[in-house]
């Protein structure tokens, strides 16, 4: 039987991708939110699941207003990653795993979550930044990868207990798939930030903390928190948080935070990293 | 129009169905800046390119002199807008800053944000800020 050993959640600015990318995470503004990275590295290093499922979303890369899916499964082989105005980052492709995803899809539909199938995405920095933070740069990405989109842009989104409740449905499909292989759910996006208007930049480390505390111990109350909430209180943008309550819907309810680590500024972002650890 | 229960928040543009129909044409255009092709042939010529779209005279005025946070009046989404900044080959603080208010340059904006970002004490409501 498939195990799912672990969620992380993480932000998944663009940025981050670009500074390893172009050799810049030596600088000084760089510097801290990488050694932030450093014991998050070392405990993926020795946890590496054979697959992972990452939440995240597409922001204008492969979907847009002609065409927009609530939730999507990649159930593809392979998934490349995207051309998104300044050419797509020279990271490995990610290889996919079809068996895991089908049975997901099969399972939630029957678990009444309606999802749409995409069998090729070209997946955007929301996917490809948290396998950078990861797994650092390595010529190939250790795990296979499963790639699940959720609309966080587009007006109506589902709500935070919507993405809670897919969560604990990916849950019962994991337990259900018959080989003994191993799952990571990843959670990204967020957390407080605000890209566009006059309040650009507008952040709210209080309001992450008690999400954060909460995601491990309380993780209803966020799945509690109304859309209107998110987008005053932590930033049009910060509304993406609703996606690591994918993931730890996906998790027992009691789950032990192994790291935590957060850093102000990322670009214009608050930047938020946990691991929770299933406890058996 | 139908009121949103977001709609006083200040300084803050949600795409949904009332931005979604003012600002169609123009982020269809704008998510043809993902393809090398595309921006190749915007870079040649900005206002020939544009005509193929259904876009107003404001809307292209707006992108031909870079006015982001009109873009963003006339139904542009950030995400968007971001292909633009990126087709210029700019930082997205750049973006950020312009449509700030009070403006901010690239500098100020990183400023702003390495002291801790803006705050969200005051910006909760229109009816506490200036935004
Ligand atoms: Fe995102």
């Amino acid at each position: 039987m498939a195990k799912i050993i672990a969620g992380m959640g993480t932000s998944h600015v663009p940025g981050v991708g670009a500074a390893m990318d172009n050799g810049k995470t030596d600088e000084a503004y760089w510097q801290p939110l990488f050694a932030g990275f450093q014991p998050l590295r070392d405990w993926h290093k020795d946890n590496v699941p054979d697959v992972n499922i990452i939440v995240f979303n597409d922001h204008a890369t492969s979907y847009s207003l002609d065409n927009y899916s609530t939730f999507t499964i990649g159930v593809g082989e392979e998934f490349i990653p995207a051309d998104e105005g300044w050419g797509p980052r020279k990271v490995p492709n990610l290889k996919g795993h079809p068996e895991l995803a089908w049975h997901l899809v099969e399972s939630l539909m029957a678990d009444e979550f309606d999802m749409a199938v995409a069998g090729s995405l070209e997946v955007d920095h929301g996917c490809t930044v948290p396998l950078s933070i990861a797994y650092d740069q390595p010529d190939e990405w250790p795990t296979s990868v499963i790639p699940l989109c959720v609309n966080v842009i587009q007006h109506p989104l589902p709500t935070a207990m919507r993405c809670y409740k897919l969560g604990q449905a990916i849950g019962r499909a994991v337990a259900s798939f018959p080989d003994d292989i191993t799952v990571g759910i990843w959670g990204t996006g967020g957390l407080s930030h605000q890209l566009g208007g006059e309040r650009a930049g507008v952040v709210n480390p209080e309001f992450d903390k008690t999400f954060l505390d909460n995601l491990t111990a309380d993780p209803l109350a966020n799945a509690k928190i109304p859309h209107t909430d998110f987008i005053r209180d932590a930033g049009c943008e910060g509304i993406e948080m609703i996606m690591w309550n994918v993931m730890r819907g996906a998790l027992n309810d009691k789950v032990n935070e192994i790291y935590r680590f957060y850093h102000i500024p990322v670009s214009a972002t608050a930047y938020g990293a946990i691991i929770l650890e299933n406890t058996d | 129009m139908t009121t949103r229960d977001y709609d006083d928040v200040p300084g803050t543009y949600v795409l949904d169905s009332r931005t979604y129909r003012r600002g169609y044409h123009l982020n269809m255009f704008l998510m043809t800046l993902n393809k090398a092709e595309c921006r190749e042939e915007f870079s040649q010529d900005e206002a020939g390119y544009l005509a193929k779209f259904k876009l107003s005279d404001e809307q292209k005025q707006a992108v031909l002199d870079r006015e982001y946070l009109s873009l963003l009046h006339l139904g542009a989404n950030v995400y968007y807008a971001f292909k633009l900044v990126s087709h210029d080959r700019k930082p997205p603080q750049v973006m950020y800053g312009q449509m700030s208010r009070p403006e901010l340059s690239f500098e100020e904006f990183q400023k702003m944000m390495l002291s801790g970002g803006r705050p969200i004490e005051g910006n909760r409501y229109k009816d506490e800020s200036n935004g």
